[in-house]
């Protein structure tokens, strides 16, 4: 993806079509110098005020006009050193001053393409483009492009991935969505409250502070341990509440729309034919009202979250349009009652169903996942048994997916196992049979 | 994007043929077991015996009977190790104990490795390893001769090829 050096085309003149960002995309790089002293004044207050008294306010003036000075003057070089284009299979960025960076994604390999609008973008009315493909990383996103522009270079993106002619692609715009679900904001409200780690962490927040004042009476230690512990408290409650929500999941023939936020706002569009696996969660305190919380796994991406929570009929008509012919499946085999000798108690909660379309293994007694992995998303089949298993006649059946994820079905008997794995060897090379190209329009 | 052949759906039915490593890599491990571990014995038996008093020198006998007992286990888990080329996919077995056994369709190979090391190339041995886009996937089948090694890459490379599936 990355040649360095390659390009013996760079210093010879622009190539066809070639754009460069946004023209506010210096400005992103503007604040980093006054952030760094910022950082340095609170980390170590005492020494910066000693510092700032020797100072004169000339001094102080000339260097942060200098500072800033710099800062611009990077910002702007690396935003005029930076181009992108799309061409007929490929998207290329080419970037860097010193050290030139040259990336070709390919728009047949997108996993999904995300466009985030962080709050200070939002307001300069400009957002970043993403596209994840197995290996891109945080250097191969677009930032920043203009709102209409970045909507436009999607749609062109997908269409082109979906197998539109080149000359057609800028032509078809945006694929008509049309809405499966939306999470409403009290719904949202009521289930962060129902989760044990937004209790847990406020908790540790309030009793660890003054336990600490009493044994150490040193500020110092007390807002150092208060400090991270309100932020993860924060985080985990505020944080997730502002993060999700409106969160909102819809359908179009370039597969599938999430977008949410408060503040941030974020529009993930991950093409059919490219989950490979969906996870089913269910906390112990959402269990009374029948709620779910969806993940879902893409390869290369970092996005985890299909529906943040969703009565289970609403969660399981979701998952139906997100793998296709798939029905999340009611009744699972427990291991047998022997396995209570290798996972005392917890035996319980371990679960596997084998439909036509997925391989489906729940575990977790408390909070229960169910995971489900289309047969064609397989990409290899292990068996493993310890000592202590093959006493009981136990093994366990660990299936591979190209998320980097395996969904493990635990404590299978001896025998169900190793069929188990034959079976599932040959289903996931059938598999492939019925699914979907990866141009998908083509 | 069709995987896999009419003719393959015949043959998983039945045993596949399994092959075993050749008895080079077992060598290796043992002679280097022993000349690690006798050089070990050598070496505090001698320490023991010259600072300690010669009594003391029997503690020399413990490398010697790890010596022992790892030659027996080298045996075992090189008995252990398997591999299967059927009409799809790839099998290998290994492991006394811990048992694994892992299936791997050729159409889901992303890259084919041959390696050898230097210890290994004196003995003649190189090792294939299968990468699919599952991290996860722990396909290697170690101490190959080199031509049986180059031929079961050129194969599956060919089978993966033919085959050949995305994400």
């Amino acid at each position: 993806m990355t040649a360095p050096g390659v390009e013996g085309a760079i210093g010879a003149g622009k190539a066809v079509g070639e754009r460069r960002l946004h023209p506010v995309t210096p400005f992103r790089r503007a604040w980093a110098p006054v952030a760094v002293l910022t950082g340095w004044a609170v980390h170590d207050p005492n020494q910066a005020q000693e510092q700032l008294t020797k100072l004169t306010t000339t001094m102080v003036l000339g260097g942060l006009a200098v500072l800033v000075t710099a800062g611009a003057l990077y910002g702007f070089l690396t935003w005029w050193f930076t181009y992108f284009s799309v061409t007929d299979s490929e998207l290329r960025i080419r970037t860097g001053l010193l050290f030139r960076r040259t990336a070709h994604i390919r728009l047949e390999r997108i996993q999904a393409v995300d466009i985030t609008q962080p709050l200070l973008a939002r307001v300069a009315g400009v957002a970043k483009l993403r596209i994840d493909v197995v290996g891109t990383d945080k250097k191969d996103e677009l930032a920043f492009l203009g709102q209409g522009e970045a909507r436009r270079l999607r749609a062109e993106l997908l269409a082109r991935a979906a197998g539109f002619a080149p000359e057609t692609a800028h032509e078809v715009g945006e694929a008509p969505a049309h809405e499966l679900m939306r999470v409403p904001p009290n719904k949202l409200a009521i289930s962060i409250l129902l989760t044990g780690a937004t209790w847990g962490s406020l908790a540790a927040a309030l009793v660890a502070p003054p336990f600490l004042w009493l044994t150490t009476h040193s500020v110092w230690t007390v807002l150092a341990t208060a400090v991270p512990l309100l932020g993860a408290a924060a985080t985990t409650s505020v944080g997730r509440f502002v993060g999700e929500y409106d969160w909102t999941v819809g359908e179009s023939p370039d597969g599938l729309r999430i977008d949410h936020g408060l503040l941030d706002r974020t529009h993930e569009t991950v093409p059919p034919g490219r989950v490979q696996t969906v996870r089913i969660v269910e906390p112990l305190l959402w269990r009374p009202l029948r709620w779910v919380r969806v993940e879902l796994d893409v390869a290369g991406s970092a996005n985890s979250v299909l529906v943040p929570v969703a009565p289970r009929a609403v969660a399981e008509s979701v998952v139906a349009r997100v793998l296709p012919g798939v029905t999340v499946p009611r009744e699972l085999l427990r291991p047998p009652g022997r396995a209570r000798w290798c996972v005392p108690l917890w035996w319980r909660g371990y679960g596997l169903a084998v439909t036509d379309a997925v391989f489906a293994a729940r575990h977790g007694l408390l909070r229960r996942r169910l995971a489900l992995v289309p047969h064609a998303k397989v990409q290899s089949v292990r068996l493993t048994q310890g000592p202590w298993g093959r006493l009981w006649r136990l093994a366990d059946v660990h299936v591979d997916t190209g998320a980097n994820k395996t969904v493990t079905a635990r404590l299978r008997g001896a025998e169900e196992a190793a069929s188990l794995l034959r079976e599932q060897a040959e289903r996931s090379r059938t598999g492939r049979r019925t699914a979907r190209p990866d141009r998908w329009m083509a | 994007m069709e995987t896999g052949s009419a003719a393959g759906a015949e043959t998983t039915g039945t045993e596949p043929e399994w092959t075993g490593l050749p008895p080079g890599l077992l060598r290796m491990r043992r002679l280097l077991l022993v000349v690690w571990l006798g050089l070990l014995a050598l070496a505090v038996g001698l320490l023991l015996g010259l600072f300690a008093g010669p009594v003391w020198a029997a503690f020399a006998l413990l490398p010697l009977a790890v010596l022992a007992w790892g030659w027996v286990l080298l045996g075992r888990n090189w008995r252990s190790w398997r591999y299967a080329e059927r009409a799809d996919d790839l099998l290998i077995t290994r492991g006394v104990l811990w048992r694994e056994e892992t299936v791997v369709p050729y159409g889901r190979m992303q890259l084919v490795e041959v390696t050898s090391g230097p210890v290994e190339r004196h003995f003649g041995l190189a090792s294939v390893q299968l990468h699919t886009a599952a991290a996860a996937t722990d396909a290697t089948i170690p101490g190959l001769d080199p031509a049986e090694a180059e031929r079961l890459r050129d194969r599956l490379t060919e089978l993966g090829e033919a085959r050949s599936a995305g994400l």
